[in-house]
């Protein structure tokens, strides 16, 4: 009886210290670089965390491929998200060392927060534009942004707290199209999702996107005295785990070797 | 409402009253026992306090009346009930089929059907896009003899909240089934009634409990569907943007704005399922 008792207790000792350790594990996550930060972390080395817009995900995925290479020891890790939620989430205190946003309102939002690397303001990285994105098959015969007005299209855009959003709605205003969206996705991938998959007839997204997309969506040009450009900005995190390797990783994102991989996704120069 | 106990073939866990007499006294509560009880509680009901505790109370009402929040509660309440009778519908037989067939297909048709208990609710809604979309399985053929266009729907928002509800329910009800009392329903066969006239009037009342919990469980998980609902219905005010999507987009800009709405989510299912104690919380019939 005694020795069943013990076992038992054994068992919710362990039980709770493994719930204790699921619990723990979480922020422990960023542990390794919290611990590398302020002292003299390794040349080059340790990890970084990015929180970068949805639409640089393919961009931003091949730079960081870049720099670990470039920096042996290196880890970089994405986050790829709406601005909107990404500058929520900073605000809210999550351990990363830089943002790079789509549009100056999100980076705002972080910069009045208190949230930014005094010493490293926030600068443009690259800028892009808008575009309509169409399924392969075009079903809906879509070949001007006009045609987004036309009663029964199926049209997707970003919800207008999001800045791909916002920047839909301004070329929609230039054009004086009135256009009922069928879904307001939360961020600019979601929208190029639905394209994709060919539930819409069509999406405002970036560009870049459609670039990113490939042969998967037709792209349908914006008229550039109705388009609307967005633009980067990039900075290291006030309370950065690191930021030394921040600071590098925004140094290489503009260098000329950074600028030609986001010239190559199909953004343009600040 | 009237309670039918199952009988001789109720194990404990269905009814600790009927129990033999050697465990009528009330155990002592042992502390390996009690502390982990405790930190689970704990565990539980923290969360649930912050979010009290950071609610922006005096915003409260301004929140509520310029976020859509309204229409989305509405929506909510709308497709969470229509998921569950959907759910009831088609899973109550689904779970008869379950509980009273031995094949071994069953055993494989069980595993099957509560598929959606694991599969990440995102990649439900990728399932139904594919197989119910314009240009999915099903759903191409729905596009092309009947018009119909699911994606983007409040119809939508129902069949993905069934998706990932109906498993809940099915067996929720197929535990209730099998602990049902055969021996009634095949005097009822024997006493000349026919299979689907004992389904409804021995078995069902049987397994009432159990269906009020299988249902009770689908609408909750129904009322806070996300996942597919996002992918497969997609985000639209009034039309397919219940109250976690609702919530999810406040997220974006406005975090107190979040945190009202998640609590009005919370009141609101308090409510019913407290509405709903009476029957539902009493022990014996969880199964």
């Amino acid at each position: 009886m005694a020795d069943q008792r013990h076992r038992a207790a054994l068992a919710a000792a362990l039980a709770v210290c493994a719930l204790a350790g699921a619990c723990a594990s979480a922020p422990s996550a960023s542990a390794p670089s919290a611990s590398a930060a302020p002292g003299s972390p390794p040349p080059g080395g340790g990890r970084i965390t990015v929180l970068a817009a949805a639409s640089l995900t393919e961009a931003f995925t091949t730079l960081g491929d870049r720099f670990e290479a470039a920096h042996p020891g290196a880890t970089v890790t994405f986050s790829f998200a709406a601005s909107s939620t990404l500058a929520t989430q900073i605000t809210a205190g999550a351990p990363a060392d830089v943002f790079a946003s789509a549009g100056t309102e999100a980076m705002d939002a972080v910069t009045a927060a208190r949230r930014v690397d005094p010493s490293a303001p926030p600068s443009l990285i690259a800028r892009t534009t808008m575009a309509v994105a169409v399924p392969a098959a075009n079903p809906a015969r879509i070949t001007a942004l006009a045609d987004l007005a036309r009663p029964r299209t199926k049209l997707a855009l970003c919800a207008p707290t999001v800045p791909c959003g916002a920047a839909a709605r301004t070329v929609l205003a230039k054009a004086g199209l009135t256009v009922t969206p069928v879904t307001e996705e939360a961020n600019v991938k979601a929208v190029l999702t639905t394209v994709r998959l060919g539930e819409v007839d069509a999406g405002i997204v970036y560009v870049t996107d459609v670039h990113a997309a490939g042969a998967a969506v037709r792209h349908v040009p914006v008229p550039d005295a109705v388009n609307t450009s967005v633009g980067y900005p990039l900075a290291v995190l006030a309370h950065a785990p690191n930021p030394v390797l921040a600071r590098e990783f925004v140094a290489f994102v503009r260098s000329a070797e950074g600028t030609a991989a986001l010239t190559a996704a199909g953004f343009t120069r600040p | 409402m009237s309670r039918i106990r199952p009988s001789v073939t109720s194990s404990p866990l269905t009814s600790p009253s009927l129990t033999s007499p050697s465990t009528t006294h009330r155990p002592r509560i042992t502390w390996p026992l009690a502390v982990p009880a405790t930190a689970g509680a704990l565990f539980l009901l923290i969360p649930l306090a912050a979010l009290l505790l950071r609610a922006p109370w005096r915003h409260l009402p301004g929140i509520l009346t310029g976020t859509g929040a309204l229409g989305a509660l509405r929506l909510s309440l709308l497709c969470a009930t229509a998921a569950t009778l959907c759910s009831l519908a088609l899973g109550v037989p689904l779970a008869w089929v379950l509980a009273r067939t031995d094949h071994p297909a069953t055993t494989v048709l069980r595993a099957l059907v509560t598929l959606p208990l694991v599969l990440p609710p995102v990649v439900g809604g990728v399932a139904l896009l594919l197989a119910l979309g314009r240009t999915g399985l099903v759903g191409r053929h729905l596009a092309t003899w009947f018009g119909v266009s699911l994606p983007f729907t409040t119809a939508a928002v129902v069949v993905a909240e069934t998706f990932v509800a109906m498993p809940f329910l099915v067996i929720t009800v197929e535990g209730a089934l099998r602990s049902a009392d055969r021996d009634l329903e095949e005097a009822a066969a024997t006493l000349g009634s026919g299979p689907f006239a004992t389904f409804r009037r021995v078995t069902l009342p049987l397994a009432a409990p159990g269906l009020l919990a299988g249902g009770v469980l689908a609408w909750a998980r129904a009322l806070g569907e996300f996942g597919a609902t996002i992918t497969f219905a997609g985000n639209f005010p009034d039309v397919t943007r219940t109250m976690p999507l609702t919530v999810y987009l406040a997220l974006e800009s406005d975090p107190d704005a979040a945190v009202a709405l998640s609590l009005v989510l919370l009141a609101t299912s308090v409510a019913v399922l407290a509405l709903l104690r009476g029957t539902w919380m009493a022990p014996g019939t969880g199964r």
